[in-house]
């Protein structure tokens, strides 16, 4: 165990864990974080992704010690009570079904547009390939991104 | 109002109460804000606050026949109700607040909903079947006219005046004739009881006095409010069964078996004792489960617990790739008497052209986006159990007779999670959880890994359907024959103390084996001489095996209709017809059995999907294209539990990869009365796109000793790249009677996917005149198929 220091949705925080934690369980069980899910542990589903350096991560698979720039959870999109465009366009097109991968697939859509706020439809099947989703809400996901591509308001 | 905020109140004040101090409660308790008698619904409602002293229970059975049960009304004239079902992301609770709002005659906003918490709700089983709006919603609906009846009642004592001469909307009555006389909702009976008892044998049957309105007289029901449990799904804030922590709570990690079937020997504690962290290890029987405070080191102790095991003499299950062998040439272990209609023997030997063909469906299973979990909190010597488990009070009486606690110690708290769709690992989480904490005395969160979820949960049974047709010489189907095999022997039932997972490890054998049971096809079709037949066929190993079969989502629905629906399209290639007008002509007999009334919904469903597809008629297949992309379209159809649903499928083939991609889904869906259309056409979309993946993409594969598919790479799913560039789901109401004075509403969500397998093979068959009979179609199969027909 040692002390790991992170950056958080804007606030600092140290926790006494081993280095090699992964990043979700420090998140969720140190931090009471509820966004980042466990969802399969190995990198392959995207429940548990977070923003780190404008980057898409799945925080089930990076030892918390390998941190060093501040982490973007789910709830950290919102900006003084006003929802980011895309959650308010996943509640206006009525995305989510079960909605427990839907943390991945907000997360994963908020990198994609931060780096190409004008992508193609392949660009953005492309982009979200890797986030899974087992009600197989893609379409509506698909077309909540869309929602906010055209409006230019990512 | 009173927001459904992130989790409902009750719920928030029983884990605040968790961490206060019993003298807490005892105060709460003997200052008279605790409201407890038995066999009243003693904590609904207003009283919900007390939940916070509630840890003290017990939990007895909530009383349906009282309206307390069902509907709260508070002093700032909002309703609260109380439902016995649980949502698994269709919709449903946004659906019963809209018909029971409608009833009560209060603003669908001024109103929120509790749902599937055995202590607090009144059981209606949780969810299961898609049935929720077709059975579980009329008990709503009466119950909350009932209340607005007593409502009426309470007003016109008030005001002198008969209720025929008051009005009520928004939950304001007012005299009639002297608008300022008026009163609220919450000014009659706010934050009070109304003391009404129902009637009805079963809760289902749950009555009061009162009739519920007429469907031109519904008002909410129709439109389409937004589900109240999304924004906090998107906004992080929703606590869902996973976020629930406890103060001296622990983490356990199961250890399954290395292959299926295997004894265990020993286990060398010694090799994670001084891990940090470790608090126990946990064994019985073949049942081995590592506890830790933290979660990471339970993971970690889980993988080094060094235990032997032996493994068993003989093999428990072919591997998947000779399954399909294996189950044509074993023996039954039961068949059922042949449903036969007409003379199918006679008709076949006359017919013109005989068709057969045999269809293969391997095992696919749940794989949650979320394995398998549950928290246990055995405080106060009874049973908390935190559980997304789709039938909370299934597992409330489960886990009471596999403890042997009193049902009344055991309550189960339902909080959202992946997807529920059948008997899910989730019922095995929740028995190994409570039992843990009983060993422990601790509040123990028991979670299933990937490999866990992927290779143990439960499993839709694997089919062979052989099937034979004989055409007249005009075309017309005369006889068809169905023959369905299904491997599964031993079905799991929901939540049982004798077959849960655990349960089976510790060395249960439950007697007698449940049978299991295949499917016969679900249409209208009226086909002269029919010979319909199913058997049950038996793995191997039988018990404490990962092929264990339960219900997946719509029951062998998929399977049966992949094959029947599939086969329907080969007669109708035989008979040179267009595929759409060989169903239609097949559904314009009549028989006595439905009055022509079944079929005349399923001929609107499949005109709809048609019309709205832009359907042209013409056989299959279309003359072969001759670029890299081969494009076609097929039909399917379904008659579901009243619920009629016509699919029709775009394709692309790519020839040189064998990808398929289905561009396009068209949905013809009529499920009598529609309660929100735009939440039911989403839950159609998901419906179908889940078929999609069941179609294209899963199987659970295995070797002679083990599951072989446990992960996302081993075990592919549908993504993003699969989804359909267009979806169209158009709401039919198919009666014939447009004078009919009430419209029943029927069940949607899984009835969607169960013809969609077929009308994707329908489509390939369009696009490369090849008939792929064995799902999934993975792209080497399709490579494969296409090659050998020189495609």
């Amino acid at each position: 165990m040692s002390n790991v220091t992170l950056k958080v949705n804007g606030l600092a925080h140290t926790v006494d864990v081993d280095p090699a934690t992964p990043l979700l369980y420090v998140l969720r069980n140190d931090l009471g974080l509820q966004g980042p899910r466990f969802g399969c542990g190995l990198g392959q589903c995207g429940a548990c992704t977070v923003i780190i350096n404008g980057t898409a991560v799945r925080s089930c698979v990076t030892p918390v010690s390998t941190v060093r720039s501040e982490i973007t959870t789910l709830e950290g999109l919102a900006q003084n009570g006003t929802l980011h465009p895309l959650q308010q366009a996943w509640i206006d097109e009525q995305a989510p079904q079960c909605g427990f991968c839907q943390n991945g697939q907000i997360m994963t859509a908020k990198a994609l547009l931060d780096k190409n706020p004008n992508p193609t439809d392949a660009q953005i099947r492309d982009g979200m390939s890797r986030t899974l989703c087992r009600c197989m809400t893609f379409y509506r996901v698909q077309a909540a991104i869309k929602r906010v591509v055209n409006k230019g308001v990512a | 109002m009173r927001p459904f905020s992130t989790v409902p109140a009750f719920i928030e004040a029983l884990l605040d109460a968790r961490t206060e101090q019993p003298s807490r409660r005892h105060f709460l308790k003997t200052s008279g804000m605790l409201v407890v008698s038995a066999g009243v619904a003693s904590v609904a409602g207003p009283f919900a606050s007390d939940a916070a002293a509630q840890a003290a229970g017990p939990y007895p059975d909530i009383n349906f026949r009282q309206l307390d049960s069902w509907i709260v009304i508070h002093q700032d004239n909002t309703a609260t109700f109380y439902v016995g079902k649980t949502d698994c992301g269709q919709g449903t609770g946004t659906a019963f607040r809209q018909m029971m709002a409608d009833e009560l005659d209060i603003a669908y906003a001024s109103t929120t909903c509790i749902m599937g918490n055995t202590d607090i709700t009144v059981d209606q089983g949780g969810s299961g079947a898609s049935d929720a709006i077709q059975v579980d919603a009329w008990p709503m609906r009466r119950v909350a006219a009932e209340a607005r009846r007593v409502l009426l009642e309470m007003a016109s004592t008030r005001f002198g005046v008969p209720t025929a001469q008051l009005t009520v909307a928004n939950a304001i009555v007012t005299v009639t004739a002297d608008p300022t006389k008026r009163v609220t909702y919450g000014d009659l009976i706010g934050g009070r009881r109304f003391n009404v008892a129902l009637t009805g044998n079963n809760i289902n049957a749950t009555t009061g006095v009162a009739k519920v309105k007429a469907v031109q007289d519904l008002k909410i029901v129709g439109q389409s409010p937004q589900r109240y449990d999304i924004p906090a799904k998107v906004d992080g804030t929703l606590k869902w069964a996973v976020d629930v922590r406890l103060p001296g709570m622990v983490h356990a990690r199961n250890v399954k078996p290395p292959v299926a079937g295997a004894q265990l020997v020993s286990i060398d504690e010694s090799s994670v004792r001084s891990l940090p962290g470790f608090v126990r290890v946990v064994s019985k029987g073949n049942y081995v489960a590592v506890i830790c405070e933290r979660e990471e080191q339970a993971i970690t102790a889980a993988r080094q617990l060094k235990a032997t095991w032996r493994k068993p003499a003989t093999a428990p299950f072919p591997a998947s790739e000779d399954l399909f062998t294996y189950m044509r040439a074993t023996t039954p272990t039961s068949s059922q008497d042949p449903e036969v209609i007409g003379d199918p023997g006679t008709a076949m030997a006359g017919a013109a052209k005989v068709v057969e063909a045999s269809y293969e469906i391997p095992f696919q299973g749940h794989t949650a986006i979320g394995p398998a979990h549950a928290l246990a909190d055995p405080s106060n010597g009874q049973m908390t159990i935190y559980s997304n488990d789709m039938k909370s009070y299934g597992l409330r009486d489960g886990v009471a007779e596999f403890l042997g606690m009193p049902r009344d110690k055991v309550r189960v708290v339902w909080m959202e999670g992946p997807q529920g769709y059948g008997r899910t690992a989730a019922d095995d989480a929740g028995f190994e959880a409570a039992y843990l904490a009983r060993e422990l005395g601790r509040p123990v969160r028991m979670q299933w890994m990937r490999s866990e979820e992927t290779a143990w949960d439960s499993k839709g049974p694997a089919f062979t359907v052989s099937m034979r047709g004989g055409l007249d010489a005009q075309g017309n189907l005369v006889a068809l024959e169905y023959d369905a095999r299904a491997a599964d022997y031993c079905h799991l039932g929901y939540n049982e103390a004798e077959t849960v997972l655990i349960s089976q490890l510790m060395g249960t054998r439950r007697n007698p084996v449940a049978p299991g049971s295949s499917a016969t096809p679900s249409n209208m079709y009226a086909i002269p001489h029919t010979r319909t037949s199913t058997h049950v066929v038996s793995l191997p190993l039988v018990w404490e095996t990962p092929l264990r079969t339960g219900n997946l989502r719509d029951p062998n629905g998929p399977q049966s209709t992949f094959a029947a629906e599939s086969f329907i399209d080969e007669m109708a290639v035989a008979a040179g017809a267009d595929a759409v007008q060989f169903r239609l002509k097949l559904l314009t007999g009549t028989t006595e059995d439905d009055g022509g009334f079944k079929r005349v919904r399923s001929i609107a469903a499949i005109k709809a999907a048609a019309a709205t597809f832009g359907w042209d008629t013409r056989p299959s297949p279309k003359p072969l294209g001759r670029g890299p992309i081969l494009t076609g379209r097929g039909i399917a159809y379904a008659f579901r539990g009243q619920t009629v649903v016509a699919v029709i499928a775009e394709v692309e083939v790519n020839r040189t990869t064998g990808r398929v991609w289905v561009k396009r889904l068209t949905c013809g869906h009529d499920c009598g009365l529609v309660i929100n259309p735009e939440g039911l056409k989403h839950t159609v979309e998901g419906g179908m796109q889940y078929a999609l993946s069941r179609t294209l993409k899963e199987e659970v594969t295995f070797d002679t000793e083990k599951v072989t598919s446990v992960d996302w790479v081993t075990h592919p799913t549908l993504t993003h790249m699969d989804a359909p560039e267009r979806i169209d789901v158009v709401i039919v109401n198919g009666d014939p009677n447009p004078n009919r004075p009430d419209l029943p509403h029927y069940g949607a969500g899984e009835a969607s996917g169960k013809p969609t397998l077929a009308a994707v093979a329908n489509a390939i068959f369009d696009a490369t005149g090849v008939r792929l009979r064995r799902v999934p179609f993975r792209d080497a199969r399709v490579l494969a198929a296409l090659r050998a027909a020189g495609v």
